[in-house]
């Protein structure tokens, strides 16, 4: 089992979910978090003044899956993420020791 | 003789001018502070309004406008002891002139919140304004509106160019340079945390200018209606000028430009809004937008003076700038109503400008003191925890959002 953590464009979340869907992922974990990468900061302006925001908004998106259909998983992230643009975001893939349904107590890839 | 219509027009102006600071001046500063303060600033303007009725009532309105002194008028109203009901002042009731003005002395000094928003102690706010409303409001207020030495000499400022623009302005420059800048200014400091609550405030004050300005005629006439159409006229014109600014300057005319223009319009119309014709108040919105604009560039960027929300660049600047222009567009040849006689364009300059300096100086030295008074007694600024926290938790244990 592998844990998956995307951070990506807030606007390409429901790509992405079509994506994950079309290959039949079945559930995920989406948080609204800020950060800053190569992309740095965004730069606003009022009243003529400069204000740099040192973190970009993002969205987080986690999801735990078996290990056949990891790479799918992560191309379709990919697919659903990419604008070819700075700070289209990160995929990263964890080790995963364990999982646990709560309703049914079953344990590993069943619990997925 | 009391008449109905004016008397039905100023308690709708009255209505209109306390509108102005509750809720509209309090959205319009509550949006450019960050999402810690926003209660804060919310609640300095709701407090400040309370008290200055109280004060404005206690002794505010007779050291106004009871008796005709050159510097300040006298104690025969205090409480409103011996104005008996049916007292009448002009054509109006003397209840509805108590309480129109009332509302001019609750915005003035609540115009200053914007200079020290998110670090000023609460306790400070409200001595500070107390004393400044009976040193500096109520002197110059009586020197322009209630028979003092500048009446005298004829300067024109119809609804408050100096007695409100110029005093809270300047006043809250020199207290924003005391208590210095906000921690992280220039770099650092937080961006506005709710532009559209600004636009909801800048609108409510818009609208609310209209009582502010038509009914400082004190009649429901031709100088109410016409006082009401410059007001727009300059408003609208001053908000194009900062849209365009902004669009050649950076390519992005953005929306707390827009109504921050619009209230540079305001004010710069408001000492000439009894007095000037439609053409006038066009150029008074072209320069009052353009000159403002470049004031707050100055302020902030090249002085470093962190006048935080802008209040001498937009009324301070915007209020000396159209006492000048009321000279000029006031002649009967550019569309005004005519300067009185015997006074010429340079003339009655020269009256506007001794007004100006006057007031400024009276402001600065006045406010000055009163600011040592209020250091030396309560201390100015809130600890450095608090203020990097936010004063709403610290000051008035509430969250503006819970979220």
């Amino acid at each position: 089992m592998k844990y998956i953590i995307a951070v990506i464009q807030p606007n390409r979340l429901d790509a992405v979910r079509d994506a994950l869907s079309g290959i039949g992922v079945q559930g995920l974990t989406v948080s609204e978090v800020r950060g800053f990468g190569r992309q740095k900061g965004q730069t606003e302006i009022y009243r003529g003044a400069e204000y740099t925001m040192q973190y970009v908004p993002k969205v987080k998106l986690e999801l735990a899956v078996d290990e056949p259909i990891v790479d799918s998983v992560v191309a379709a992230i990919r697919e659903g993420a990419l604008t070819g643009r700075i700070g289209d975001g990160k995929v990263f893939v964890l080790p995963l020791e364990g999982a646990m349904r709560v309703r049914t107590g079953e344990m590993g890839a069943d619990a997925l | 003789m009391i008449d109905a219509g004016d008397t039905a027009w100023l308690i709708t102006a009255t209505a209109l001018v306390l509108f102005m600071t509750l809720p509209g001046l309090a959205l319009f500063y509550g949006g450019l502070v960050r999402a810690e303060n926003v209660l804060s600033v919310l609640m300095q303007c709701f407090t400040i309004a309370c008290l200055m009725s109280v004060l404005w009532l206690i002794a505010g309105y007779s050291l106004t406008f009871s008796g005709d002194g050159p510097w300040i008028g006298d104690l025969k109203k205090v409480l409103l002891l011996g104005v008996p009901r049916d007292a009448v002042s002009g054509s109006i009731p003397e209840s509805v002139f108590f309480m129109f003005q009332m509302t001019f002395a609750i915005i003035t000094p609540a115009l200053m919140v914007g200079a020290f928003v998110e670090r000023m102690r609460f306790g400070a706010v409200v001595l500070f304004c107390s004393l400044w409303l009976f040193l500096v409001y109520v002197p110059v207020a009586h020197w322009v509106w209630g028979g003092g030495w500048l009446a005298e000499r004829g300067v024109m400022d119809f609804a408050g160019g100096l007695v409100v623009h110029l005093t809270a302005g300047v006043s809250a420059l020199l207290l924003a340079i005391v208590l210095g800048p906000r921690m992280g200014f220039p770099r650092d400091v937080r961006p506005p945390h709710a532009p559209w609550m600004t636009m909801t405030g800048a609108c409510m004050l818009w609208v609310g200018w209209f009582g502010f300005n038509a009914g400082s005629a004190l009649s429901a006439g031709a100088d109410a209606g016409m006082a009401m159409l410059v007001t727009h006229i300059s408003a609208a014109t001053a908000t194009l000028v900062w849209i365009v600014i902004e669009s050649v300057k950076f390519g992005k005319p953005s929306l707390i430009g827009a109504v921050t223009g619009a209230i540079a319009g305001l004010a710069s119309i408001t000492p000439a809004s009894g007095y000037v014709g439609p053409g006038g108040a066009l150029v008074i919105g072209l320069v009052g937008g353009a000159v403002c604009y470049l004031m707050v560039i100055v302020v902030k960027h090249r002085f470093g003076i962190d006048d935080s929300l802008d209040v001498l660049a937009v009324h301070g600047i915007g209020g000396a700038l159209g006492i000048t222009l009321t000279a000029v567009f006031a002649a009967a040849a550019l569309g005004g109503v005519g300067l009185a006689e015997g006074q010429t364009m340079g003339s009655q300059a020269i009256v506007q400008l001794t007004g100006i300096v006057a007031v400024l100086i009276w402001s600065v030295v006045v406010s000055f003191l009163i600011i040592k008074v209020v250091q030396a007694l309560l201390g100015l600024r809130v600890s450095a925890e608090v203020e990097e926290q936010g004063l709403d938790l610290n000051v008035h244990g509430e969250r503006g959002y819970n979220m």
